[in-house]
């Protein structure tokens, strides 16, 4: 799983990227519901119109729960229960699309991060996320 | 065929002609080969790998790097025919390299995620989904011999 290098990487980049998280939100949501419409499937009940305040709102959620997970790693599973049983049984998000998620994350991180995104960081950040995606796909069957 | 708006090829020549060729294929194989290990495999020949300070000090990731961005001029040069112009890249890849396809996929990762740090003002979303279409176009070409 994530070792002690890995997670020390994690915390360091939550750390640069927290007093801008609703900023970095609403930039990976958007670019995902853009570079993969498909994703926007998930959204017809939102204004999906750009920049809108829904995107913001949600964006802001979204990586407030990354955020949560990411200050305590080791008990990540427990952090995002409520969320993986939200996914599962209401919202029905199919996997495929946590991980267009994750990339715009990325894609996000290293714009405003820049030369702190060191592959290293960036290699941390990819397994973080995907142990995210896994705990929100967990009870879907 | 693939059809392309002019909007759309603006994004992706703009973006290219402030892109160090040599600089982004070097910092997206070496992203590849950091964030993906197991992507190594191809890459016996390159000799010390073992860590992410070793791939990116190593030259033959830096010359292939290079190489690789080669074929991506060639696909940004040939915007209405990729599939017909990667005819022999797809045979190479699928014949003689055996390379999973999703191989082409999580380097065009790499590649987005490295332009988005040398550029993070000019790609946008929607410059972004330009070039996603791009990447999805070589991934496909590529993959298009395969048998």
């Amino acid at each position: 799983m994530l070792s002690a290098a890995e997670k020390a990487l994690i915390s360091s980049i939550w750390q640069k990227a927290a007093p801008n998280s609703e900023q970095l939100g609403f930039e990976a949501l958007q670019r995902m519901l853009i570079v993969f419409p498909q994703t926007k499937t998930y959204f017809k009940h939102m204004d999906l119109s750009k920049g809108s305040a829904d995107i913001r709102k949600h964006g802001a959620k979204v990586i407030q729960a990354i955020g949560e997970a990411a200050l305590d790693i080791d008990n990540m599973a427990s952090t995002l229960s409520n969320l993986s049983s939200l996914h599962a049984y209401n919202l029905r998000v199919d996997p495929v699309n946590f991980s267009f998620l994750s990339h715009s994350v990325l894609v996000v991180l290293a714009s405003h991060l820049s030369e702190d995104f060191t592959p290293e960081a960036h290699a941390a950040f990819d397994k973080f996320l995907a142990a995210v995606a896994a705990i929100l796909s967990e009870k879907y069957r | 065929m693939v059809r392309w708006t002019d909007t759309e090829r603006k994004h992706i020549t703009t973006i290219w002609s402030h892109v160090d060729q040599e600089q982004a294929g070097h910092e997206a194989l070496t992203r590849l080969l950091v964030v993906y290990p197991w992507t190594q495999r191809y890459f016996k020949k390159f000799g010390n790998l073992g860590n992410a300070s070793a791939i990116a000090g190593n030259s033959h990731v830096r010359n292939h790097g290079k190489t690789v961005m080669g074929a991506v001029d060639l696909a940004i040069h040939n915007l209405d025919h990729v599939a017909d112009t990667y005819t022999k890249l797809s045979i190479l890849h699928s014949d003689t390299l055996h390379v999973d396809p999703h191989n082409f996929r999580l380097l065009s990762n790499c590649l987005s995620i490295v332009l988005a740090k040398f550029f993070p003002g000019e790609f946008n979303a929607s410059v972004q989904a330009s070039w996603q279409k791009l990447l999805d176009v070589i991934c496909s070409a590529l993959s298009k011999k395969y048998h």
